[in-house]
C-alpha cells in the first residue's frame, strides 16, 4: 500500500503486479469450464431440450423417495424428482418425453390424492422442433448483442480499451455458462435472459475504469511501463469504490431475489449473482492489465501523440 | 431564489409527491396486468397445418381459425383470452382462470372432423368441414316456431348433385364418428344453401348449429408449447418475488444514506419515484407484468442507483480536491453522465436483443428492463441532480460530512 501523489490516490493493492496469478486463475477456469462443457454439456431445461417439466408446490414437505415412488407406481420410472423450496414443499420433475395433457393431469390428481387439493403446479411441454427452433435463435441472440456491444464499445474507445472490455465480458458470460456446467444446473430462458443481461451489465464498471484511464492518460506525458502500470493502479483505485458500490447494490437484490424469491426464479438469481461478481472481478483483474499489455506491446515513441480521448 | 425559500421548494416537492404516490400506489397496483405465470392460467402455442395436406396454410385461414377458436373460448365464458397468430402458422393461445383446463385444452385442440356421410352404413363421405362456408350455419324458426338450421356451402353444384343423387336418402351428420343427426334429403338443393329441420329442440339445433360452424374450421392444430400455471402456484411466486424486492430495496436505501448522506436520501427518493413511474409506464402501456417481468424491475432497482452513485463518487472527488460544493455539483453530474449514458445504452442493446428472441415471459422480462433503464434516466440521473441541486443551492447542508467526505481529506486547490 502507498499513497500516489501524482493521482492523489492510495493503492491499498498493486493489481498490475498479480496480474499473472489472476490471469492464471482465470485461464484455469476457462479451461475447467470447457473440460466440463465437453464432458459434461449443459443440464439443459425443457426449453432447449424437449419434453415436459413440472413444478410442483406440494403444500407439505415431501421427499425424494416418495415422489420417486408415487411417480413409479403411475408407471414413470428412472426419474430422478428434486425437492426443494423452504420447507421441502416443492418438486421438481423432468420428463424427457412430451406429455399429452390427459397424463399430467393424472400426475396431478395422484398427487392431490396423497396431499390434499392445495397442490398446485407450473407445467411446461415444449415440443423438439420448438427446443430447436429456441436453440438455434438463443446462439444468434448471444452473439449479435455481443457483437453489438463490442461495435458500441468499439466506438467510444480506441480499439485497445474495446478489445480489452470485450474479452472480459465474455469471459464473464463464459464463467456463468461454466460454472453452470461443472454443478450440473439447469439452462433454460430466464438463464440466457441473465446470461445476455450479464453481458450488458458487466461492461459497465469497465467503461468507468477506462474512462478513468484515459482521463489520466492525459495527464502524464512519458510513458514508460512502470509509468503506466502506476498509472492504472490509481485509475482502479479511484474508481474502486463506486465500482464496488454499483456491483453491490444490484447483487443485494439478486441475493434478496436468490433467498426470498419464489422457486421458478432462483437459478436466474443464481446466474446473476455469479454473472455481477465476475463482472466486478474482471473489471479490475483482467480488463485492465490486458490493456496495459496490449499497451505495452506498442513501441515506445519518445514523440507519443497526447491521447486522442476527447 | 433565496436559500430558504429553496429548501422550502424541496420540501414541498417531497411532501406532494409522498402524498402522491401514497394515494395512488394502491390503485396502481390493482390495475396492474399480470402475466399467466403470476395469477395462474395457462398458454398454449399451436402450430396450424391444413387438415388434408396439399393446402398452404394461408394468412386469411390462419385468421379464421384464430376466430373460431375465439368463438369457442368465448362460449366458454373465459374472461379476457389473449389469442394471437405468429408467423405464418402459428397460433398462441393464453387463457387465466380457467377451472377445467383439460376440457378446454380438448376443446381447443380437438381436430374437428365433420363430415355429412351416406349409405347403408354411413360410410361413405359426401362432404367434410372444409365445403361449409365458415360460421355459415345459423338458426331460424319454421311458421311453428321451430328451430331450423341453414347451412351454407362453398360449392353450389357439389351439393346440388349430391343431394339430387341422394333424394329421398339420409345425408348422416357425423362429429368424429359421433352420430350427431340424420336428417333425410327432400328433394334437390341448388343455390348452396339448405335447412335442416327436424324435431329438435332449440338447445340441439344451437348445438348442431355450432358443430357445423366449428367443423367450417379449416386448419388441425398441433401443441408446440404449452406452459401452465396454476392460480395457486401463481399467487406464491407473485407474494414471494415482491417481498424480496421490498427486502432488497430496503436493504439499497440503507445503504445509500449511510454511504452518501444527505445525497443517499436524494437517491431513496428517487429510487421510490423510479418505482411509482415504472408502475405508471406499465399501466399506460398496458404492458403485462410476468414473473422474470419483477425480476427485472427488482434488478432495475439495483441498477438505477448505479447512476447515483456513479455521480456521487464524482462529487465526493471534486469535494476533496478542493472545489466549492456547487462546482463540484456541476463538474461531478457532468463527468458522469457520459459514463452513466454508456452504461444504460449497453444495457438496453441486450434486452432489446433479448426481447426479439423472447417468448411470452422473457418478453416480459426484456420489455420491463427497457422501460426501467429509461424511467432511471428521468428519475435517477435527472430528477436526482435538480433535487440535490435545490439541496446544496439551499446553503443549509454546506458541510462536506454530509456528503460522506472527511474535512482531512480536502485538499487544497
Amino acid at each position: 500500500m502507498h499513497y500516489n501523489d501524482k493521482f492523489h490516490t492510495n493503492i491499498r493493492f498493486d493489481f498490475i503486479k498479480h496480474q499473472k496469478k489472476f490471469f492464471g486463475a482465470s485461464l484455469a477456469l476457462v479451461v475447467l469450464g470447457i473440460v466440463s462443457l465437453l464432458v459434461f454439456g449443459l443440464n439443459y431445461g425443457v426449453d432447449f431440450k424437449a419434453g415436459t417439466n413440472m413444478d410442483i408446490e406440494i403444500g407439505k414437505a415431501v421427499t425424494q423417495e416418495q415422489a420417486k415412488e408415487l411417480l413409479g407406481t403411475l408407471g414413470y420410472k428412472d426419474l430422478a424428482p428434486t425437492v426443494g423450496g423452504a420447507s421441502n414443499q416443492r418438486l421438481s420433475v423432468r420428463f424427457d418425453e412430451v406429455l399429452e395433457q390427459p397424463k399430467v393431469t393424472e400426475i396431478l390428481n395422484a398427487l392431490k390424492k396423497q396431499y390434499g387439493d392445495q397442490v398446485s403446479a407450473e407445467v411446461n411441454v415444449v415440443s423438439p422442433d420448438m427446443a430447436r427452433e429456441l436453440g438455434v435463435k438463443t446462439i444468434y441472440a448471444v452473439i449479435i448483442a455481443s457483437v453489438a456491444i463490442m461495435i458500441y464499445v468499439a466506438i467510444r474507445f480506441e480499439w485497445r480499451f474495446a478489445l480489452a472490455a470485450n474479452i472480459a465480458i465474455l469471459y464473464d458470460a463464459f464463467v456463468v455458462v461454466a460454472l453452470f456446467s461443472i454443478f450440473r444446473l439447469e439452462v433454460d430462458l430466464p438463464f440466457i435472459a441473465a446470461v445476455l443481461t450479464t453481458i450488458g451489465y458487466s461492461i459497465n464498471d469497465k467503461i468507468v475504469i477506462f474512462d478513468r484511464i484515459r482521463e489520466n492518460l492525459r495527464f502524464s506525458k512519458t510513458k514508460n511501463k512502470e509509468q503506466l502500470a502506476e498509472m492504472v493502479n490509481a485509475s482502479l483505485w479511484q474508481t474502486m469504490a463506486r465500482n464496488v458500490y454499483t456491483v453491490l447494490t444490484v447483487l443485494i437484490v439478486a441475493i434478496s431475489l436468490y433467498l426470498f424469491g419464489s422457486e421458478s426464479i432462483k437459478l436466474f438469481a443464481l446466474a446473476k449473482i455469479i454473472g455481477l461478481t465476475s463482472g466486478a472481478y474482471s473489471s479490475v483483474c483482467i480488463a485492465s492489465p490486458l490493456w496495459l499489455m496490449l499497451r505495452g506491446k506498442q513501441k515506445p515513441k519518445q514523440t507519443a501523440k497526447t491521447s486522442a480521448a476527447s | 431564489m433565496k436559500g430558504s425559500s429553496r429548501l422550502v421548494a424541496f420540501l414541498g416537492i417531497i411532501v406532494i409527491m409522498a402524498g402522491v404516490f401514497a394515494w395512488t400506489t394502491p390503485g396502481l397496483v390493482n390495475d396492474i396486468r399480470l402475466g399467466l405465470d403470476l395469477k395462474g392460467g395457462f398458454e398454449v402455442l399451436y402450430e396450424a397445418s391444413p387438415m388434408e395436406g396439399g393446402e398452404k396454410v394461408t394468412p386469411s385461414s390462419l385468421k379464421e381459425t384464430r376466430k373460431s377458436l375465439e368463438a369457442r373460448i368465448d362460449k366458454k365464458g373465459i374472461a379476457e383470452p389473449e389469442i394471437t397468430t405468429e408467423g405464418s402458422n402459428r397460433i398462441r393461445v393464453k387463457l387465466a382462470g380457467v377451472t377445467d383446463e383439460d376440457e378446454v385444452r380438448d376443446m381447443l385442440k380437438k381436430p374437428v372432423n365433420l363430415t355429412f356421410r351416406s349409405g347403408a352404413n354411413r360410410d361413405k363421405i359426401e362432404l367434410n368441414g372444409t365445403d361449409f362456408v365458415q360460421n355459415g350455419a345459423a338458426i331460424q324458426r319454421d311458421e311453428f316456431g321451430n328451430p331450423i338450421i341453414t347451412i351454407k356451402l362453398k360449392d353450389a353444384k357439389k351439393f346440388e348433385e349430391i343431394t339430387k343423387r341422394l333424394t329421398g336418402q339420409e345425408l348422416a351428420i357425423f362429429l368424429d364418428d359421433e352420430l350427431l343427426s340424420a336428417p333425410k334429403v327432400n328433394y334437390t338443393i341448388s343455390g348452396g344453401t339448405a335447412q335442416i329441420s327436424g324435431n329438435y329442440t332449440t338447445e340441439e339445433a344451437t348445438k348442431l348449429k355450432d358443430t357445423i360452424n366449428l367443423g367450417a374450421l379449416p386448419l388441425k392444430l398441433t401443441e408446440k408449447y404449452t406452459q401452465s400455471v396454476g392460480a395457486k402456484l401463481g399467487q406464491q411466486s407473485l407474494h414471494q418475488t415482491v417481498e424480496a424486492g421490498l427486502i432488497g430495496s430496503a436493504i439499497i436505501l440503507v445503504f445509500l444514506v449511510i454511504l452518501f448522506r444527505i445525497p443517499g436520501v436524494i437517491a431513496g427518493i428517487t429510487v421510490v419515484s423510479y418505482v411509482w413511474l415504472l408502475l405508471l409506464v406499465f399501466i399506460m402501456m398496458n404492458a403485462t407484468l410476468t414473473l422474470p417481468g419483477i425480476a427485472a424491475f427488482v434488478l432495475g432497482v439495483g441498477m438505477a442507483v448505479d447512476a447515483n452513485i456513479i455521480m456521487y463518487e464524482r462529487i465526493k472527488e471534486e469535494i476533496r480536491s478542493g472545489k466549492s460544493l456547487l462546482s463540484s455539483l456541476k463538474a461531478g453530474s457532468k463527468n458522469s453522465l457520459r459514463t452513466i449514458m454508456d452504461a444504460n445504452i449497453t444495457n438496453i442493446i441486450a434486452s432489446v436483443v433479448l426481447y426479439v428472441i423472447g417468448n411470452g415471459a422473457i418478453r416480459g422480462f426484456a420489455l420491463t428492463m427497457i422501460f426501467s433503464i429509461l424511467v432511471s434516466i428521468l428519475t435517477n440521473i435527472f430528477f436526482s441532480r435538480f433535487l440535490i441541486h435545490l439541496l446544496i443551492r439551499s446553503n443549509k447542508f454546506n458541510k462536506p460530512s454530509y456528503y460522506g467526505v472527511k474535512e482531512a481529506e480536502i485538499r487544497a486547490l
